[in-house]
């Protein structure tokens, strides 16, 4: 992705040709805007499979800054699209397939079948994966 | 094992779920699904157990702000403590029995001469442990990128107005390091019980965005 500033007295041109979409410390943006979202049950179950993971006493299984490393290997389109916790359930199934503790093809088949039993039996009420975000 | 119950099932825990839309009739959304499969491929292979899901859910709800602003009350009820706060958090949290988690905290506190803000640049490390999930502003691209160029701007956008004569210093964390901040007591409040100094810190002063008022 780096190329190299026309200028090179341009510091801040190499900088901004060096760097990767989710590196935006110092660029231009708007407003911040302060509504929120409140948490779906799915959210929090990815927060706590992330933290099961990477718990010390298990391995750790992977780390926060493997996770942050999936996260940022994502491509500009990719990580704007998501939304926060799908970059991260994303980014977890990427890493624990680089590490063999899971393959695409057991994610790929148990996504069918939850998403089939949800539809056969859909929560009446809370606790379930949760359809939105 | 029944999606409805091992780690989705709250069981005695009966707490409210807002902003769960009926779901009867909507396609389970892919994300989602996957958080669901990833969670019971995980608890089939033996990685973790259901228990372990659910308590884990359940303690990571039960961190909120209130842990942090405990630990800064108690810092400006007792200048031993806040210097232990300062030099390590982790062990001075501990004597109040709360847990830092495994990222090294750093606190640092606002002075006179000095106004802290935290952030993170690159994704969104947050002292969790203390303080809860980060609020959704705190891991959006205008946030990120703008208060480590324009701080008081941003933070006149909170309404935190910071005295010219007052340097800003912004915090930026990493997976490795986070920061909370120790906000300036409020003018009037010295003698205060702890609890009552508590009731006045917000997650928002915690981070940095705000200053502490006395109500």
């Amino acid at each position: 992705m780096s190329q190299s500033p026309k200028d090179p007295g341009d510091v801040r041109g190499a900088i901004e040709a060096g760097r990767r979409h989710h590196d935006m410390g110092g660029r231009d943006a708007g407003p911040v805007d302060r509504s929120q979202h409140a948490h779906d049950p799915w959210e929090n179950k990815t927060d706590a499979i992330l933290r099961l993971l990477a718990d010390p006493a298990r391995g750790p299984v992977m780390r926060i800054d493997e996770l942050r490393r999936g996260i940022e290997e994502m491509g500009p389109g990719i990580y704007d699209e998501l939304s926060y916790y799908e970059r991260w359930i994303a980014s977890i199934a990427t890493i624990l397939m680089e590490k063999g503790v899971l393959t695409a093809d057991e994610i790929g088949r148990k996504i069918e079948d939850v998403r089939a039993r949800h539809a056969d039996a859909p929560p009446r009420r809370e606790g379930f994966g949760g359809g939105t975000r | 094992m029944s999606p409805h119950d091992g780690p989705h099932d709250h069981g005695a825990h009966d707490h409210p779920h807002p902003n769960q839309p009926d779901l009867e009739d909507a396609p389970l959304a892919y994300y989602p699904a996957m958080a669901d499969a990833v969670a019971e491929l995980l608890i089939e292979k033996g990685v973790f157990t259901a228990d372990d899901l659910r308590s884990t859910i359940d303690y990571m709800a039960s961190r909120t702000p209130a842990l942090g602003a405990r630990l800064a009350a108690r810092a400006w009820a007792d200048p031993a403590f806040r210097a232990r706060l300062l030099a390590d958090s982790k062990a001075a949290a501990a004597e109040l029995d709360i847990d830092t988690g495994p990222a090294p905290v750093l606190v640092m506190e606002n002075t006179d001469a000095v106004h802290n803000v935290v952030v993170c640049t690159l994704c969104s490390c947050y002292p969790v442990f203390l303080l809860g999930k980060s609020p959704d502003w705190y891991k959006s691209r205008n946030y990120r990128s703008r208060v480590i160029r324009s701080p008081r701007a941003v933070l006149a956008e909170f309404g935190t107005v910071i005295d010219p004569a007052r340097e800003v210093r912004v915090h930026d964390s990493t997976a490795d390091m986070r920061y909370m901040i120790l906000p300036r007591q409020p003018e009037g409040t010295e003698g205060w019980p702890e609890d009552k100094l508590a009731a006045l810190i917000t997650r928002d002063a915690l981070i940095g965005v705000c200053e502490v008022t006395a109500g």
